[in-house]
């Protein structure tokens, strides 16, 4: 240990503001670094999984809507043959 | 001879073998890094010439190298990408530029913290901290041509066109020392042969450099993995993993 105390430690030999600070700039540029790197690896995932809803979304309304085009078909054949 | 290198070509493999990385590389950070700062603040001697404003050299000289570092790799990916037109070099060159632009900037932020009770100011517009800036300002510029397309190939090809002229500047920051005159020290640690340091300061930096390079692998494979999903969006094994992370969240919210 190079320091007596406490205080000491903190004082840095006088250096103590310029020290704490290329620190504590350091640890805080990489801590928002890394968080911000894990935040945009969950909103890749949900943006991901919002676009394949709406996809299925429009699968699906494209399904119906084939659907009722046969039925309507369907119906307006059968007027026909009547 | 490369042939064991070919399946790691393929998206999927990279991902789940980043993936797989990940908790080791944590852990090794945070061994290294921890060993590593205690050491510098508390246990390393104070310089004789510099007292204890000496200790900011233990992150300044990583992120300074690691700056230039990180450039070189993204150069390496740029090129990769440019030539055989390679699609996971593109997307590790866009995991590796906000890193090196962190770094970039804690070296400068540091560099004038320190530079203010050594030399009196906390800014001088020599070689060394010019071209150090203008690295800075390379970063920003491919950050922003990756962002600024929609088309990811054609932002990775114009980043990339970007970051190999900017390579020029690589050896201007590194010899720009011996070159001109200027108020920044000549480097101690990378000296050919014996770094003229004493042991007892060489150790404590040598743990916060590898702990630092860890720390970069680990935020480059987080980067590295959200830029693959981004660019296979509509690949079906996206598409499967995805679904199932959504099912795993909601089943968690109940």
């Amino acid at each position: 240990m190079q320091f007596d105390s406490f205080s000491a430690f903190i004082n840095m030999g006088g250096y103590g503001f310029y020290v704490w600070l290329s620190f504590g700039v350091a640890t805080a540029l990489l801590l928002i670094l890394i968080f911000s790197s894990i935040l945009g690896h969950k909103k890749v995932i949900k943006s991901i999984a919002q676009r394949k809803q709406r996809e299925d979304k429009l699968r699906q309304v494209r399904k119906q809507r084939q659907q009722q085009d046969k039925q309507l078909k369907a119906k307006l054949s059968e007027e026909v043959t009547e | 001879m490369w042939k064991w290198l070919h399946p790691y070509a393929n998206p999927e493999v990279s991902y789940h073998f980043a993936g797989k990385l990940l908790p080791w590389l944590s852990a090794l950070a945070a061994l290294f890094l921890s060993i590593g700062i205690v050491w510098a603040l508390a246990f390393a001697p104070a310089d004789y010439q510099q007292g204890d404003s000496f200790r900011i050299f233990y992150i300044h000289v990583p992120a300074a190298s690691l700056s230039m570092g990180i450039y070189f790799g993204m150069a390496v990916a740029a090129f990769t990408s440019l030539v055989w037109q390679f699609k996971l070099a593109d997307a590790s060159a866009a995991a590796l530029a906000p890193v090196g632009a962190t770094f970039t900037a804690i070296a400068l932020i540091t560099g004038a913290a320190w530079g203010k009770p050594m030399w009196g100011t906390w800014w001088i517009w020599d070689a060394r901290l010019t071209s150090e800036l203008i690295l800075l300002f390379l970063y920003l510029g491919v950050i922003a041509l990756h962002s600024a397309f929609e088309d990811k190939n054609l932002a990775g090809k114009a980043a990339g066109i970007l970051t190999l002229v900017g390579v020029i500047n690589l050896p201007i920051i590194k010899y720009s020392v011996e070159w001109w005159n200027t108020l920044h020290q000549g480097s101690t640690v990378s000296k050919l042969g014996k770094p003229s340091m004493s042991a007892d300061m060489l150790w404590p930096f040598l743990f916060c450099f590898v702990g630092f390079i860890l720390l970069v692998s680990v935020i480059v494979c987080i980067r590295f993995r959200s830029e693959i999903l981004a660019r296979n969006s509509i690949r079906p094994w996206v598409r499967t993993l995805v679904s199932k992370h959504i099912k795993e969240e909601n089943n968690n919210a109940v």
